[in-house]
């Protein structure tokens, strides 16, 4: 017998009625989240080669160009509505994803490994008694078991461990943000729109959302920054570590720095990435005159692409970078500075035609 | 007033092994630490004892008998008692199988308004385990909690994320998982030290917890380790030699145009 509230252990021959991809999507005051279209994107890529159904669950109130989700490949909303639903209360945003679950059995469910997803994703799954994988950098389906691959980084990212979920369902797993593209824009996909108007009881809790304080500060938190610029010790003083600031303004970038930067009060400890800061893995670090101590490199090292510039051709840095520039960081980033503004001038953003 | 503290005894160093076969850690007793981030929960659990004066706080951990020290630094930090979860049959738990345990663990201790926790552990860096606890006991769970204010009956936490903060007030009992921005980690005291080698830890097993052995370990955990690699640190740099000329920078705007960057 067991203790636990609503545990049960799933018999085999219940599998087989799972069938389908579920990504969850994240909206903010109405606004779809750019992490909704990665989801989406590794969705689509797992859905195709299960030869299933893709579908994409969102939470709110009212959800402005809903139909977006279809033009990023998925092919059906499940929407959960709700004033309830406006702001995340785990709880609510737990039972309502779980009586979704028990009504369409969705074989995967993947959700962003955000501070949303990180929380509600082990409610449902603890829930449902049902595995869940924490923060994975990559999700394949097994050819011959036809499983959710699951692969993750531990202990600073010096280990991947690669995990499957064989008996119980749904396979649930968040992903990193930022590990994969949307799919291209096509304004001509369509799909089916299905709106679940659960009872208010469903959504009951007692927990009271109070408000939501915008950060104002300018800098972009370094953990949430898709691009990140940090400096260490070759900035030389406070006054050159503005520029890796100015590099990081002008690709509306995130600050780093390491240890060394920060105890010369260059900038704050916030900022600081390494064992005894951060662990940060944007899609772009830019590591500016810093020699990359092991320290270091484990805050850093699962970032997909590093770039390197440092005047000392041995710098450890170099051996994680992809692209390395043995230099100067006073004659080459500023070149770099110049050659950003360049590129962003001629940059064009991607929209859908409006419909006439 | 009575808050649990749960405090996880992890590598101190990154030179973790594992075993090949199942994929599970190889604790040894060596060269170990409390996860830095349940020390953070520790010292917001203390500061709120000493700031009032119904406050009790429990320690408990799950972990080989080794861990029973984890405790034994808790109470010397100001935690008036301790609990130790450990068993053969609670090696290989996932966060599912890790969060039954400790939810029954919790039961043992009596009646509990606030748990605290660490956002995460530096060794297997989930952050799941918290909240599934939060269910198992079927109590309301929040996370990424960088204060918290006590009131008479509920708990005023401000959340970090993404784009700000957000406030939430939560009636008790309640658990809270918290990172790093909420204190500066206290140190034990004299006094605690003294507390700490008479008070003993107490210490369960799962028939002890009341659980059934298939509800813990492999058995219990719906996730299995396939395989366990390194990743592959080292890149195929390209690399250039800055020589005055635009020259290298160019290349750069061409790779990361390439690769989707910018």
């Amino acid at each position: 017998m067991s203790t636990y509230v609503n545990a049960s252990v799933q018999k085999e021959h219940d599998l087989s009625q799972y069938k389908g991809v579920c990504v969850l999507g994240e909206q903010k005051d109405g606004q779809l989240l750019p992490v909704t279209f990665e989801l989406i994107a590794r969705g689509r890529s797992l859905a195709n080669d299960l030869g299933c159904q893709l579908s994409c669950i969102l939470l709110g109130d009212e959800i402005q160009e809903i139909e977006q989700v279809f033009h990023r490949g998925a092919d059906r909303i499940l929407f959960i509505k709700s004033p309830a639903l406006q702001n995340f209360l785990p709880r609510s945003y737990q039972n309502a994803i779980v009586k979704l679950i028990q009504e369409e059995k969705p074989e995967i469910i993947i959700a962003a490994a955000t501070t949303t997803g990180r929380t509600v994703m082990p409610l449902v799954a603890a829930k449902l008694n049902a595995g869940l994988t924490a923060d994975c950098t990559s999700l394949t389906i097994d050819p011959d078991t036809k499983l959710l691959l699951q692969t993750r980084p531990a202990i600073g990212g010096n280990i991947m461990a690669t995990i499957k979920t064989p008996q119980h369902r749904p396979q649930m797993a968040t992903v990193r943000p930022r590990s994969s593209k949307p799919l291209p824009l096509d304004c001509s996909r369509t799909g089916e729109l299905v709106v679940k108007d659960y009872e208010p009881a469903t959504f009951l809790t007692p927990e009271r959302f109070l408000e939501f304080i915008k950060d104002t500060t300018q800098t972009v938190s370094i953990e949430d920054a898709e691009i990140i610029v940090s400096g260490g010790k070759g900035m030389k003083n406070a006054e050159g570590f503005k520029m890796v600031e100015q590099l990081a303004e002008l690709l509306g970038a995130g600050v780093g720095a390491t240890r060394d930067a920060v105890e010369f009060g260059w900038t704050t400890y916030p900022h600081q990435i390494g064992l005894s800061g951060k662990t940060v893995a944007p899609k772009l670090y830019i590591a500016l005159g810093l020699s990359g101590k092991i320290a270091h490199l484990a805050g850093m090292q699962t970032s997909e692409v590093i770039i390197a510039v440092n005047k000392d051709p041995e710098a450890q840095i170099f051996k994680v970078a992809d692209f390395a520039i043995v230099g100067d960081v006073f004659e080459v980033v500023p070149m770099m500075i110049e050659a950003i503004k360049q590129h962003k001038a001629n940059a064009k953003p991607e929209l859908c035609a409006l419909s006439s | 007033m009575h808050i649990v503290v749960f405090v996880k005894q992890v590598p101190g160093t990154d030179n973790v092994k594992m075993d090949p076969e199942t994929g599970v850690m190889i604790r040894s007793g060596k060269d170990v630490v409390i996860n830095p981030l349940d020390e953070n929960a520790l010292t917001e659990a203390i500061k709120i004892k000493n700031s009032r004066s119904d406050v009790r706080v429990t320690a408990i951990s799950m972990g080989p008998p080794a861990a029973e020290r984890a405790l034994k630094e808790a109470i010397a930090m100001g935690a008036d008692a301790g609990i130790l979860v450990s068993g053969r049959e609670f090696a290989g738990s996932d966060t599912i199988a890790t969060g039954k345990a400790l939810a029954a663990a919790v039961k043992k201790a009596g009646d509990v308004d606030l748990i605290i926790c660490g956002e995460r552990a530096t060794d297997g860096e989930t952050g799941q385990t918290a909240v599934m606890v939060a269910n198992y006991l079927d109590i309301p769970g929040q996370t990424y909690v960088s204060s918290l204010e006590v009131k008479d009956t509920s708990v005023v936490i401000k959340r970090t994320v993404e784009r700000g903060f957000e406030l939430v007030e939560i009636p008790f009992p309640v658990l809270v998982s918290v990172n790093k921005d909420i204190n500066e980690i206290g140190m034990p005291t004299l006094k605690g030290k003294l507390k700490a080698k008479t008070v003993p830890v107490s210490a369960y097993d799962a028939s002890g917890l009341g659980i059934s052995s298939t509800e813990v370990g492999l058995n219990g955990s719906p996730t299995r380790v396939v395989k366990v690699f390194s990743p592959k640190l080292s890149r195929d740099t390209i690399l250039k030699r800055a020589d005055g000329t635009n020259q290298p920078v160019e290349e750069l705007m061409s790779f990361l145009i390439s690769k989707e960057c910018i």
